[in-house]
């Protein structure tokens, strides 16, 4: 019903943009091919972009260049590109455990970290988007504080409440820990989104005898589709890239990649073949899904406010 | 906008509050408690009133981490701030070259920080690195583990290359926004390159700067992990930044009477900051 509604607002809103004369249309566009002409006058603005790429490109290479070679090649001849190219250094991550099990305990806790933050944040987004309450004002400021708040700061005291849980070394002690920023990230990237949906859509459907729940999962729930996919990407992403308070809270048991490979560093700092196809492997799963995003990055890490 | 008056609404955000209330607020009294409190072991505390945080601001050691964190924020911003302006500016406005550059771009902010840690390690490194060994080839004698200038310079590096992309990506973001009719208006009245950036493209990115340059004083005023997998902190305290010197103190050192005390100035600093931008981000809500 909604959503027919707002289709013939549109197309009454495009009948009337259409006398527009065609003559006027056919000057604008003469005018627009002019200006693109003009507007990039140095045929090299590509130059821009392309340099910055491969800045940003070149120490990615090198480590994908290096998960690709023996450790004698590392460090023995010095070579832009693998002589030999190797998949030996992915083997060893994926035939030892105490590797691959790090890949695992981080998935684990960052899904569930992602599911929690995202399924509580929902509600409370709605609740920010659409209704006043007292102290919502202050309850929005405090969840931003949470979000920029310094890990170093929470590490410690982290520590010792998990301990007097005894959840040390748990993946849902990360989850839960996680949530300090993943959560107030949440409700502002879902509240933007929601704010862009009009509040008749809410209106209309309860006078069509929806139920707040029914309306919630069959009508709003698909507007703000795109919302929800953006959140849970960037509930996965910050979780996924976060260490200190991560290594914090784990021993062995659910120890993430991320802390495994810096134990390698410090205690051998031999295996830079095996490292670098470690960190290649991390930077994977972001590299997977980044694609689907695109358009709202700016939006998520400006906390849905672009 | 036309939010209704409802309190019941509270039930709603209810989740949210016990969940970031048990990470967030309990955590906390126990930094509060700790930064008044002394110990000479065995869990017994007694009252301590104010004297750690007298002791902290008197400790030259302090003074220096937060010296260096803000001149590595200010470095950070005059560097990334321009550079993405300007990035943003010469990025195509359509056609295939758009999901390119957005996706390759964005790609370092989603690599974990230690990992970017270990790319940059390895990357200065002077034997196997092709930043080092570059430099050195050329013959300039760079070594980030032991010349404090260099280890500056491969961090300040470092951020540039993981974190400019949030300030083009935030720009292109205003940019795309402005409707062809103002450009074609200045094409009209005969405006400059540099009107156009100063009159249109400047105003309106205004906000999104606005967003830019607190979002990245904020993470480079508690950046940690990247600068402590490249460099430790040091060579001796001289890329110890105020997150790294914390992490030392309380968990290093155990010394939680004056990590607290530091945690809380440390704190409060930043919820200033996340006011500005509270502010900022209201009044520019109500606007839209």
């Amino acid at each position: 019903m909604a959503r027919l509604d707002e289709t013939t607002a549109n197309e009454r809103t495009l009948m009337r943009q259409t006398p527009a004369t065609a003559e006027a249309q056919t000057a604008n566009a003469a005018l627009a091919r002019k200006m693109r002409r003009r507007g990039e006058e140095s045929r090299f603005w590509w130059l821009v972009p392309t340099i910055y790429i491969i800045f940003l490109m070149l120490p990615i290479y090198w480590l994908v260049n290096m998960s690709f070679k023996t450790n004698q090649e590392i460090l023995g001849a010095f070579s832009l590109w693998p002589r030999n190219p190797t998949l030996a250094n992915y083997a060893v991550i994926f035939n030892d455990p105490s590797w691959y099990r790090g890949y695992i305990n981080s998935i684990i806790y960052v899904v569930m970290n992602t599911v929690i933050s995202v399924a509580v944040a929902l509600p409370a987004a709605y609740a920010f988007s659409r209704y006043r309450f007292l102290g919502d004002k202050h309850l929005f400021f405090w969840l931003l504080t949470n979000r920029m708040a310094p890990p170093a700061v929470f590490a410690l005291p982290f520590f010792q409440l998990y301990s007097a849980f005894g959840l040390i070394d748990t993946h849902i002690a990360v989850a839960l820990a996680h949530c300090l920023f993943n959560v107030p990230l949440a409700v502002w990237i879902l509240e933007g989104f929601m704010s862009g949906v009009p509040k008749e859509i809410d209106e209309t459907a309860y006078i069509d005898g929806y139920s707040f729940p029914r309306f919630f999962l069959r009508i709003f729930m698909p507007l703000i589709a795109s919302g929800v996919g953006v959140a849970c990407f960037f509930c996965f992403m910050f979780s996924w890239v976060e260490l200190l308070i991560a290594r914090t809270l784990t021993t062995t048991a659910a120890k993430p990649i991320a802390a495994i490979m810096t134990r390698t560093v410090s205690a051998s700092g031999l295996d830079w073949g095996v490292l670098a196809a470690a960190g290649v492997l991390t930077i994977l799963p972001g590299a997977l899904v980044i694609w689907f995003v695109r358009n709202y990055i700016a939006k998520g890490f400006a906390l849905g406010r672009v | 906008m036309g939010r209704t008056w409802n309190n019941k609404a509270w039930f709603m955000v209810l989740p949210v509050l016990l969940l970031v209330a048990f990470s967030a607020i309990i955590p906390l009294m126990t930094v509060v408690n700790y930064s008044v409190q002394d110990t000479f072991g065995n869990n017994v505390f007694f009252w301590a009133g104010a004297e750690w945080f007298e002791e902290i601001l008197h400790s030259d050691r302090f003074w220096e981490a937060m010296g260096r964190n803000l001149v590595f924020s200010a470095i950070i911003l005059v560097i990334e701030i321009p550079l993405g302006i300007f990035i943003a500016l010469n990025m195509p406005k359509k056609g295939w070259g758009v999901p390119v550059c957005l996706v390759l771009m964005a790609l370092p902010l989603l690599i974990p920080w230690n990992v970017v840690g270990t790319i940059w390690q390895v990357f200065g490194r002077v034997d196997i690195g092709l930043l080092g060994y570059t430099l050195r080839a050329l013959g300039f004698d760079y070594n980030y583990v032991n010349d404090p200038f260099d280890a500056w310079i491969t961090v300040i590096v470092m951020d540039v290359w993981h974190w400019t992309s949030l300030v083009v990506l935030l720009c292109y973001a205003g940019l795309v926004s402005i409707p062809d009719a103002y450009y074609q208006a200045a094409k009209i009245d005969g405006a400059s390159r540099w009107a156009i950036f100063r009159y249109i493209q400047l105003p309106k990115m205004n906000r999104v700067l606005l967003i830019a340059v607190l979002l990245r004083f904020m993470d480079s005023f508690m950046i940690y992990t990247e600068p402590f997998v490249v460099t430790g902190g040091g060579p001796g305290n001289t890329t110890t930044f105020l997150s790294i010197d914390l992490v030392k103190l309380a968990i290093g050192e155990f010394n939680l009477g004056e990590a607290a005390a530091m945690s809380i100035i440390y704190f409060l600093i930043v919820m200033l900051l996340s006011w500005v931008f509270y502010t900022v981000m209201t009044a520019y809500d109500a606007e839209r």
